[in-house]
């Protein structure tokens, strides 16, 4: 009884906070400060057609990598608790059931499709909605419906972390060389930029999507490789 | 302020969606309950931050109409909102995938999901 009373004056107090910010709100009519500056100037600058995506890659690209750096640490630790053995003995018992006759036809027709649109999305995430974590999502979703159908299939956990080392100390390398070649950090001026709202615009932002991409599949690949092979007795 | 605006009924829906997560981490007593609670938290969160930048009558930030591309600051609404909650989907992801397995070692170890249950550290 004290407990739930609590909860609900805990809940309460914090209804009491955020009360007063619902109430005041009235909605924008007019971009303001930093925004402003990035409608205004984003075309030129950066020369991409999705200003989000120049906000993350270029603007903000140092958030980026800080996020996909946190990402690499969740899966890495995610490996380290569920310390999957690399290798299997010959009768160790699977757990899985059969995969019915639906799925497996189905997965494969529908992951290679999957796998395309995922990478469509990450190379044209300057261009439409989207981008390399949209992209990397969509295809390590693929790699899940894969291990669905096939419960026995094990995937390497070299090429996972080959192509997601790879793909991260790239990512890092052509930040670097905006330094060298550039205005900084992660400037998307080392490439030519193009012209405005084609595929091969706005300098490095689609290779960068690109590596995002695959550093983001691969990671949650990964993810999902770990929890499956976890599960095994013997 | 127009109440039944789509920012303010975004708005609203949000702190709603927040406060049941809240509700949910306090009161569940299964651990994957509890971690549902907080992607509604989560969730919560990144519609306030989108309605946050929502501007009237403004189109998505993607400028691929030539219309669009003079005079961008009076014809779109804020990108920097949606670049935040982009950022934090995945890291909300990460998390969520780490207390998964967080929640499937505690299973391991005792066999099952009861937070009650769990009080090794309580004196």
């Amino acid at each position: 009884m004290l407990r739930n009373s609590l909860i609900l004056l805990v809940l309460l107090g914090f209804a009491a906070a955020v009360f007063p910010l619902v109430q005041s709100y009235e909605g924008k009519d007019t971009l303001t400060g930093v925004a402003e500056h990035y409608a205004n100037y984003g075309k030129e600058e950066v020369g991409a057609a999705n200003l989000v995506s120049a906000v993350v890659v270029t603007y903000r690209g140092f958030d980026t990598l800080g996020e996909v750096t946190i990402l690499f640490l969740a899966s890495a630790v995610i490996g380290l608790f569920l310390k999957v053995s690399e290798t299997h003995t010959k009768d160790s018992r699977s757990v899985f059931f059969k995969s019915t006759e639906i799925l497996v036809t189905a997965s494969r027709l529908l992951v290679p499709m999957i796998m395309l649109l995922g990478a469509y999305i990450f190379i044209n995430g300057h261009l439409t909605p989207g981008g390399g974590f949209q992209g990397g999502a969509v295809i390590a979703s693929a790699f899940a419906l894969l291990l669905l159908s096939r419960p026995q299939k094990h995937f390497s956990h070299k090429v996972i972390s080959v192509v997601e080392s790879i793909s991260g100390i790239a990512f890092v390398f052509i930040g670097l060389l905006g330094i060298l070649l550039a205005g900084g950090f992660l400037d998307n001026h080392i490439f030519a930029m193009g012209k405005f709202g084609t595929l091969l615009s706005a300098g490095a932002i689609p290779i960068i999507y690109i590596l995002i991409g695959l550093k983001v599949g691969s990671e949650l690949t990964g993810i999902v490789r770990n929890l499956k092979e976890s599960q095994k007795v013997g | 302020m127009q109440l039944f605006s789509i920012e303010y009924i975004s708005l609203v829906v949000g702190f709603l969606i927040l406060i049941i997560g809240i509700w949910g981490i306090l009161t569940r007593k299964n651990i994957l309950k509890m971690v549902i609670g907080f992607s509604l938290f989560d969730t919560g969160t990144h519609i306030i931050i989108v309605a946050l930048g929502y501007v009237r009558n403004k189109t998505a930030p993607i400028l691929d109409q030539v219309n669009l591309q003079t005079n961008t600051a009076q014809k779109i609404v804020d990108p920097v909102p949606q670049a935040l909650v982009l950022t934090a989907i995945v890291i909300g992801l990460g998390v969520t995938a780490l207390m998964l397995v967080y929640a499937m070692k505690l299973h391991n170890e005792k066999k099952t999901l009861n937070i009650e249950k769990y009080n090794d550290l309580k004196w």
